[in-house]
């Protein structure tokens, strides 16, 4: 079973480039798909209802969705592999941009879109930096000059990415893409870790404690204004 | 080196396959799309400029020399063979002009610091609305963008295809555009609805429901009617120009004798 991770900011157009990889390969392969978010996600339905394959949904609520990625991603690559599945797409609520989903097998596909801020490339950290293929959206919205510039950014914080250009609804010039889909090895479950670490999870905000101000904490040792190490958390 | 690229049919939008067997445009050579809107205009320069291989809502296929174009010149934008100025004239990056076009000299692999300063000064030679380098992109009047993108074009993208669509609509001095970028030895391929710019260019393709109809080329009476057309123009921008100054437009002004 060949496994695809496909992370990114809301709105990216994560889902219209599923639809776009869906339609291209339902005839071929029996395909699986897992959408991971927090409060509410219909892509599940949607995909269902437009190309009959298996869906399947998981809401995080109030852990980081993330986390509730790692947390459930071994059920659901069993419940694909059980169910036959040929090709498993997880699609990730893609939020807080400290971490990615991406895993050491299968491919990791970054979305984002070309209106998102020049910026945007470099604020998403692992997420950008880890994956194995950058897929650029909604390029019909903008200018080529704004698009290549936009590249270059990517390119500068992993220059070895596999980069493509698309309008998502159209499916325009996925040909590569669908080329490194069927190039992709099939996953072995049983040695599938994350390819980026994960935080370090035992702060006091991080276990719920709603006090603001320094008196209240310990852990994170930075001040707003000065600090007292080069680092934002000490641990115990 | 670029001599001709070469589009192959592909679909309109009922489905049915285009009918042409192929159209071939050469270095030197300019080309006008023309047709109502919805014709699909916009999409044919698309597939050029993404060098579609089938991969596109036409399916057509587009080819470099006569061979399907390799992976680098299709996805690396250092290598990419083509600028495309779009009817978008908005720009989305929170950067400067300056900013802007040395990123984008960096992604196409030019190290000349001047070229940013000389990009300019062309953008504004195609403008009556000065462009500063520190001026932010995002606040671009509509004239300002498409002027920049067509200079970018032209010094940054030096790129030997050039598409343009649409260029007459943002308030920029088209026949300045024009002169300056024919002659060049570049395919310049004009997306557009001013029948002036149609007739100027040698041939003209006719779109139609998102399938090429028709291919005609310039002959002597179309170019002869596209010199009578140019003076007819350049009085409506005079009028145009005297409008936007407040003045009051005499019926003198625009008394017309096509003979």
């Amino acid at each position: 079973m060949k496994l695809l991770v496909i992370a990114g900011p809301p709105s990216a157009g994560k889902t219209a480039l599923t639809k776009q990889i869906v339609r291209r390969f339902k005839d071929e392969m029996k395909i699986a798909y897992l959408k991971i978010d927090v409060v509410k996600a219909f892509e599940d339905v949607e995909l269902n209802r437009e190309f009959d394959i298996l869906t399947k949904k998981v809401y995080s609520g109030d852990l980081c969705p993330d986390h509730a990625g790692v947390m459930v991603l071994g059920d659901a690559v069993e419940w694909a592999e059980r169910n036959k599945a040929d090709l498993f797409i997880v699609e990730s609520a893609g939020l807080c941009l400290r971490c990615s989903p991406y895993l050491n097998q299968g491919l990791g596909i970054i979305v984002l879109s070309s209106i998102s801020g020049i910026h945007a490339p470099e604020k998403m950290g692992a997420m950008v930096a880890l994956a194995d293929i950058a897929v650029v959206t909604k390029i019909d919205l903008v200018s080529q000059a704004e698009r290549e510039v936009f590249i270059q950014k990517i390119k500068e914080v992993h220059p070895h990415i596999g980069l493509m250009e698309t309008n998502a609804l159209q499916g325009t010039s996925l040909q590569r893409l669908y080329q490194f889909i069927e190039k992709s090895e099939d996953i072995d479950k049983n040695h599938l870790v994350l390819k980026g670490s994960p935080p370090i999870g035992t702060c006091t905000i991080c276990i719920g404690k709603k006090e603001i101000g320094w008196d209240h904490h310990f852990g994170v040792i930075k001040k707003l204004d000065g600090q007292i190490a080069d680092y934002l958390y000490r641990g115990e | 080196m670029i001599r001709e690229i070469t589009v192959l049919p592909g679909k309109d939008k009922t489905g049915s396959l285009e009918n042409f067997s192929e159209i071939t445009l050469k270095a030197g050579e300019t080309i006008s799309i023309v047709g109502p809107t919805g014709s699909g205009k916009t999409a044919f320069i698309s597939d050029i400029e993404l060098l579609a291989q089938g991969d596109t809502s036409t399916g057509r296929h587009v080819l470099i020399n006569g061979q399907p174009p390799s992976d680098e010149l299709r996805y690396d934008p250092a290598m990419k063979p083509i600028a495309m100025i779009t009817q978008n004239t908005k720009c989305f990056a929170d950067l400067t002009a300056e900013e802007f076009l040395r990123i984008h000299a960096r992604a196409r692999k030019m190290h000349d610091k001047e070229i940013v300063y000389e990009t300019i000064d062309l953008a504004n030679k195609f403008t009556g609305e000065r462009i500063r380098k520190d001026m932010k992109v995002t606040v671009l009047s509509g004239g300002q963008t498409r002027s920049l993108m067509i200079a970018d074009a032209i010094m940054i993208g030096a790129a030997p295809i050039i598409l343009l669509d649409e260029i007459e609509n943002a308030g920029i001095f088209k026949q300045e555009v024009i002169r300056l970028i024919q002659n060049t030895g570049k395919i310049v391929v004009f997306v557009t609805h001013d029948p002036v710019i149609a007739l100027l260019t040698q041939k003209r393709i006719i779109m139609g429901n998102g399938a090429v109809r028709k291919v005609l080329s310039q002959d002597e009476s179309e170019v002869r009617a596209a010199q009578n057309l140019i003076e007819l123009d350049k009085r409506v921008g005079i009028i145009r120009e005297k409008l936007r100054a407040g003045h009051v437009i005499t019926k003198e002004m625009i008394s017309v004798n096509f003979g």
